[in-house]
C-alpha cells in the first residue's frame, strides 16, 4: 500500500484481561482482544454476551473494573488504572463509535452535525471543517441533504450521517455498536454497503453485528462472545462455516448463520 | 382631593394618579427583570445539584426545593426581609434588595424543578455521541443538551413567567411601592376602583407581551422535532 516496509505494525486496538462488573455481578471475564491497522473485526454473540458492554468500555463510556486498553498507541488504561485527563482524551480521539439508534444531534443541521465536533474539539476552521463534511457526504450520498434536520432524514440516511459525522474526526479506529438493528431490511443493506465500502478503503473497524452473512463476508475475523467471555474466535469464513466449539455452533445454528 | 382637581386642573389630577402608578409599573418591572436574570442562571446549578451522585449535596438541595415550594411566596418575603434583622440586629439591605432575594430564590426553585425535567429526558445516548466525539462535559452541555433542553422546556418556562408578572404584586408585602400598592393608594384616596382597573390592565398588557415572546421563541424552536 504504502512505501514504508511492513515492520509488524503497532496494533491499533490492544485489549488485555479487560473485566467489568455491574454492582456485583460480573459481565466480562477478562477479554483480550488485538486489532491490525486496516482489519475488520465483527464480534458475534448472544444477548446479554457482553459486547455493547466490551465496546463501551473500550471506547471509554464505561468504566472498566480491571484490564488494559490501548488505542492508537496510548494506553487509556493499564490494570485497571486510568490515565490522565490528557492521555485519555488523546486515546479517545482516536476512536469512534457509531450507535444503534444513530444519535445524532437534532437541534442540528446534517452539515453541522459533521462539523461541531471538528470544530470545537479539533480545533479546525469552519472552511477547513465544512470542506471535510460536505466531501464524507457526498461520499455517503447525502450530497443535497447538508441543510436537512435529522428528523428529516429515513433511518438508512440517519445512519449514514452518524457514520460520516464520526469519520470527520479521522478516527484510526471505528467501533460500531448493532449499526443496523434499528433499521427494516432495504436500510440494512444500504448501511452494510457503506461499511463494506469504509472495508475496502482499510478502515480498521470492529462491529458488533447480529447479520452473519455480512460478517462472514466484510470481517477478516471474527470473536464469538457468550457469558463474557470470547468462546471462539478465527478467520470470518472459518468461524462461520466450521466452527469448533458447542456453543458458538449452536449460537450459529439458531441463526441459521 | 377636590382640592387637588379645582387647584391643578383635571390634566393635573390625571398625572397625580398616573404619577405614582407609572413609578410602580417601573418598580414592578424591575422586580420582574432582576428576578428572570438571577433566578434562570441560579437554577441551572440547582438542576444539577438536585441530580447529583453524592447524597448531601442532593439532600440539601431536595430541602430548599420542598421548602421554596411548600410555602407561600408571601411568607418568604417577609422571612428574607425580617430574619436577617431579627438574627443579626440590623438591616443588611432595603426592602427592595430582600424582594429580589425572595423572588430569585423562589423562582429559582422552580426553573429548577423544570430544567431537571427537561435535563432528564434528553436521551443518554446524546451526552454519549457528543463524549465519544470528543466533546467536554461542558461543551456537551452548552452545545448538545441545553438547547435541546430549551426547546422542551419552553412551554413550562412560559408559564412560570406570566406568574412572576402577577406575583410582582406581593412586593408591597413589606412595603415596596410597585404598581399594584400604588394603585391600591390612590384608589382608596380617591374612592375609586378605577386605578385598581388600570393596574389590572398593566398585568394583562404585560404577560401579553410575554406570550407574543414566548410563542415567538416557540416558532422559531420548531425547525425539529
Ligand atoms: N448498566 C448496566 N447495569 C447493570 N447491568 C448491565 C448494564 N449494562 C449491561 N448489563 C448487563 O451486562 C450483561 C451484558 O450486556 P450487554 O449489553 O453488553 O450484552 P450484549 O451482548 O450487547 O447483548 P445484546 O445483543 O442484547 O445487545 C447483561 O447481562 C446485562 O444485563
Ligand atoms: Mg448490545
Amino acid at each position: 500500500m504504502s512505501a514504508t516496509p511492513p515492520v509488524s505494525p503497532e496494533p491499533v486496538v490492544e485489549v488485555a484481561g479487560l473485566v467489568k462488573d455491574y454492582g456485583g455481578l460480573r459481565v466480562l471475564h477478562g477479554i483480550d482482544l488485538t486489532v491490525a491497522r486496516g482489519e475488520v473485526v465483527a464480534v458475534i454473540g448472544p444477548s446479554g454476551g457482553g459486547k455493547s458492554t466490551l465496546l463501551r468500555c473500550v471506547t471509554h463510556l464505561e468504566p472498566v473494573t480491571g484490564g488494559t486498553i490501548r488505542i492508537g498507541g496510548k494506553t487509556l488504561v493499564r490494570d485497571g488504572i486510568y490515565a490522565d485527563r490528557h492521555t485519555l482524551r488523546e486515546a479517545c480521539l482516536h476512536m469512534g463509535l457509531v450507535f444503534q439508534n444513530f444519535n445524532l444531534f437534532p437541534h442540528f443541521s446534517v452539515l453541522r452535525n459533521l462539523t461541531e465536533a471538528q470544530i470545537h474539539v479539533l480545533g479546525r476552521t469552519r472552511e477547513d471543517a465544512e470542506a471535510r463534511a460536505r466531501d464524507l457526504l457526498a461520499k455517503a450520498g447525502l450530497a443535497t441533504k447538508e441543510s436537512s434536520y435529522p428528523c428529516e432524514l429515513s433511518g438508512g440516511q440517519q445512519q449514514r450521517a452518524a457514520i460520516a459525522r464520526a469519520l470527520a474526526l479521522d478516527p484510526e479506529v471505528l467501533f460500531f455498536d448493532e449499526p443496523t438493528s434499528a433499521l427494516d431490511p432495504e436500510l440494512t443493506q444500504e448501511i452494510l454497503g457503506v461499511i463494506r465500502g469504509l472495508a475496502a478503503e482499510k478502515m480498521t473497524m470492529v462491529i458488533v453485528t447480529h447479520e452473519m452473512a455480512f460478517a462472514r463476508d466484510v470481517a477478516d475475523r471474527i470473536l464469538f462472545m457468550d457469558g463474557g467471555v470470547v468462546v471462539e474466535q478465527g478467520p470470518a469464513r472459518e468461524l462461520i462455516d466450521s466452527p469448533k466449539v458447542e456453543r458458538t455452533k449452536a449460537f450459529l445454528r439458531r441463526f441459521g448463520g | 382631593m377636590f382640592g387637588t382637581l379645582t387647584d391643578g386642573g383635571w390634566a393635573a389630577g390625571q398625572w397625580q394618579m398616573l404619577r405614582p402608578m407609572l413609578l410602580g409599573s417601573v418598580v414592578s418591572l424591575e422586580v420582574f427583570a432582576l428576578t428572570l436574570a438571577l433566578s434562570i442562571p441560579l437554577s441551572i446549578p440547582i438542576a444539577f445539584g438536585r441530580m447529583s451522585k453524592w447524597a448531601p449535596l442532593r439532600r440539601l438541595v431536595n430541602g430548599y426545593l420542598l421548602v421554596m415550594r411548600g410555602t407561600p411566596l408571601i411568607l418568604q418575603i417577609l422571612f428574607a426581609y425580617f430574619a436577617p434583622y431579627y438574627i443579626l440586629g440590623v438591616s443588611i439591605y432595603t426592602r427592595f434588595a430582600a424582594v429580589i432575594v425572595a423572588f430569585v430564590l423562589n423562582y429559582a426553585a422552580y426553573f429548577a424543578e423544570i430544567f431537571r425535567g427537561g435535563i432528564e429526558s434528553i436521551p443518554r445516548g446524546q451526552w454519549e455521541a457528543a463524549q465519544v466525539l470528543g466533546f467536554t462535559p461542558a461543551q456537551t452541555f452548552f452545545r448538545i443538551v441545553l438547547p435541546q433542553v430549551v426547546k422542551r422546556t419552553l412551554p413550562a418556562v412560559g408559564n412560570e413567567v406570566i406568574t412572576l408578572v402577577k406575583d410582582t404584586a406581593l412586593a408591597q408585602t413589606i412595603g415596596v411601592a410597585e404598581l399594584f400598592r400604588a394603585a391600591q393608594t390612590i384608589s382608596a384616596a380617591r374612592f375609586s376602583v378605577v386605578p385598581i382597573f388600570v393596574a389590572g390592565a398593566f398585568y394583562f398588557l404585560m404577560n401579553g407581551v410575554v406570550s407574543v415572546v414566548f410563542n415567538h421563541l416557540e416558532r422559531r424552536l420548531s425547525y425539529y422535532s
